[in-house]
């Protein structure tokens, strides 16, 4: 039973910015009534979609040029992310996920273990997916780079990036940008008809990925939440173009009653 | 991260007359083994000269049926060439085990045959490792060697070898070419590429230092059709071999006549199985064939006080993965 203050999903009216989100999510007719239903009884409002775009990161403050005294190497470097260039000065050991975060305050991608196992580092370098924590900047020259913060457009969400909204792909979401520009590579990788260690013959042409094949392309981002189920879920959407209602949902407001008296 | 000098050059001659010829100097493929170990501070090198840019980024068909894959490719553009995949489907199921598609795509070839060992002492500088320091003693001999050698261990080093891809180019009779900062080249047959610990377990290789890697020479194809990397680890993917299983043979019917067959992470280097590949030419194909082969593999192994298991565990694996490559069509 509904409490009688929430107005269903059928006569609430949506801002501008909600209609657009729900657009963004691919969330239509039915499955957005009942998205909706499930949204109003948890009783939250929906995020604006403009902080999961570059807009907002474009605004940060830029870090101060170091002290080329402080730096042991000092190299140059043009590093170009997200369409933009960067001329930079680093030491010959910086990172590019240093860089990144620590020069450039594009703070998306996350260091999890800087040691190659954990993924949340991943970008695209010259549109493949690699580890910004294993590479160093002084590689980078005359290379194009995107960050999680390059794939929206404008306002626009990347379709992996409203997958795993509409998906519920984290918990956390410390791991997700990683995640994410993973999953960007491998919607690419599949188009390309790349084979994987679980491709039961190699020889053979696959561009329909089953979850299988996604698992093991996805098993270099780990997720410490244990989001894997919808993550997977989430990329399949994408991949095969088939709009899917999430597996999650809200609790109703019995079921949050029951849990509130329970002893 | 100790301080180094970044290099850049534009072509291996001057990758190679940059090069000291000692430990100082390190080539730079695509830095998912030496960044890493870097930080760890195991390895200190005052010099970097980045190769993963040198031209030799191609695959191309050799003069004798074969194919040469160029060293500074990188191990997802290999695996997932049409050649490779359709003559050599053996080399794309190992090196696909190994790692994630974000560390193939790092990976250079020749920095895959130069990768180090996985042995905890060797990552740990507290801890004693001749591999690392010479002469302060093994870790792992009567430690926590549960991962270690079976096979051609020494008192100095119970190490193994830790790639994949390495493990298939043994069971395909490969070839490493290698260029001298004098201009010159050299061949090496990948069974002598790898060397076994002996009294100097800080040499991985036969490659003298400052030489290049420029390409890995395939033989004309002779496995295409029943082949099988079967690879035993601890996670189902993005985890190094406990031990693993390069098998390809030719059939025909089902009378095995050619056999490349090598384990992996039993050894310090791949290690190839002769022996057996020359018992099983001729038999039928069945499983107690299978398990036979499997003893014979496994009958020197001399296990440390830890890792007896990797012998049961390692004869299921290439009997499985016999198993496997007689099943295709
Ligand atoms: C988390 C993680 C998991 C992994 N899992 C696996 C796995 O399951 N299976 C597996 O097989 N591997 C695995 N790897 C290892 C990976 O395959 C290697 O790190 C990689 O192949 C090394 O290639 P690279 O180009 O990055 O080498 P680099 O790190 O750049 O170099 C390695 C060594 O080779 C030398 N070198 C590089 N290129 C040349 C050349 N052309 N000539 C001469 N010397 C050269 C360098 O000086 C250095 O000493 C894993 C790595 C990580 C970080
Ligand atoms: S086995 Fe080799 S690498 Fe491991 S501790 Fe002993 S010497 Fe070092
Ligand atoms: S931070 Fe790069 S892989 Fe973990
Ligand atoms: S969402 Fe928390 S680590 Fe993945």
């Amino acid at each position: 039973m509904k409490p009688s203050n929430q107005p269903s999903s059928q006569d609430r009216k949506l801002g501008k910015e909600e209609e657009q989100l729900l657009d963004e999510l691919g969330i239509f007719g039915q499955s957005r009534r009942t998205f909706l239903n499930q949204m109003s009884a948890a009783g939250i409002s929906l995020m604006a979609v403009p902080y999961f775009t570059s807009d907002v990161f474009a605004q940060a403050p830029k870090a101060p040029d170091l002290d080329p005294e402080s730096l042991l190497n000092a190299l140059e470097v043009n590093l170009k992310i997200n369409g933009d260039t960067y001329p930079l000065q680093v030491d010959s050991r910086m990172t590019l996920l240093d860089a990144l975060r620590e020069r450039l305050n594009l703070t998306g991608s996350k260091k999890g273990c800087d040691h190659g196992q954990c993924g949340a580092c991943t970008v695209l370098i010259d549109g493949k997916r690699k580890l910004s924590c294993l590479t160093l900047s002084a590689t980078c020259k005359d290379k194009e780079i995107t960050t999680v913060e390059g794939l929206a457009q404008g306002t626009g969400l990347h379709p992996v990036q409203a997958a795993f909204l509409k998906h519920d792909g984290f918990q956390c979401g410390y791991c997700t940008p990683g995640q994410i520009c993973s999953a960007v590579s491998l919607l690419d990788e599949a188009k390309r008809g790349e084979v994987s260690y679980v491709t039961e013959n190699v020889k053979d042409e696959v561009t329909q990925l089953s979850d299988k094949e996604i698992r093991e392309r996805m098993s270099g981002n780990i997720c410490r939440c244990g989001a894997y189920n919808n993550i997977v879920q989430a990329i399949q959407e994408v991949h095969s173009g088939k709009a899917e209602m999430p597996r999650w949902e809200f609790a109703t407001e019995q079921e949050l009653e029951a849990s509130r008296t329970a002893e | 991260m100790r301080p180094f000098q970044f290099h850049s050059p534009s072509n291996a001659a001057e990758a190679l007359q940059k090069h000291s010829r000692d430990q100082k100097t390190h080539y730079l493929g695509g830095g998912t083994n030496l960044i890493d170990l870097m930080k760890e501070d195991v390895e200190r090198p005052d010099h970097l000269i980045e190769v993963a840019d040198l031209p030799f980024k191609e695959i191309t068909q050799t003069a004798n049926g074969g194919l040469m894959l160029g060293a500074t490719l990188n191990n997802t553009e290999t695996a997932n060439h049409k050649l490779v995949r359709k003559n050599y489907p053996l080399l794309t199921m190992a090196m696909l085990s190994a790692a994630t598609e974000q560390i193939r795509n790092m990976a250079t070839n020749g920095g895959n045959l130069l990768q180090r060992t996985r042995c905890p002492y060797y990552f740990e500088t507290s801890m004693p490792c001749n591999k690392r320091e010479p002469g302060s003693g093994c870790g792992a001999l009567n430690g926590a060697n549960s991962k270690s050698a079976l096979f051609g261990w020494s008192e100095s080093c119970v190490a193994t070898h830790p790639s994949d891809m390495c493990v298939a180019l043994a069971a395909l009779n490969a070839k490493v070419h290698v260029g001298q900062a004098d201009g010159s080249s050299r061949v090496i047959p990948f069974t002598e590429f790898h060397r076994l610990p002996g009294d100097q377990p800080e040499k991985d290789t036969n490659l003298e230092t400052g030489e290049l890697i420029t390409g890995i020479e395939l033989p004309e194809s002779e496995f295409p059709d029943h082949y099988y990397y079967y690879k035993v680890r601890e996670r189902s993917s993005y985890a190094f071999a406990l031990v693993s299983a390069a098998v390809g043979l030719q059939m025909q019917g089902n009378t095995i006549t050619k056999a490349g067959l090598a384990l992996g992470k039993v050894a310090h280097k791949p290690w190839k199985l002769e022996n057996v590949e020359r018992y099983l030419e001729g038999k039928e194909a069945s499983l107690s064939t299978f398990e036979a082969a499997a003893d014979l593999a496994f009958e020197d192994a001399q296990p440390l006080s830890k890792n007896e298991y990797k012998i049961e565990l390692g004869k299921k694996t290439l009997v499985q993965a016999l198993v496997r490559a007689a099943a295709r069509s």
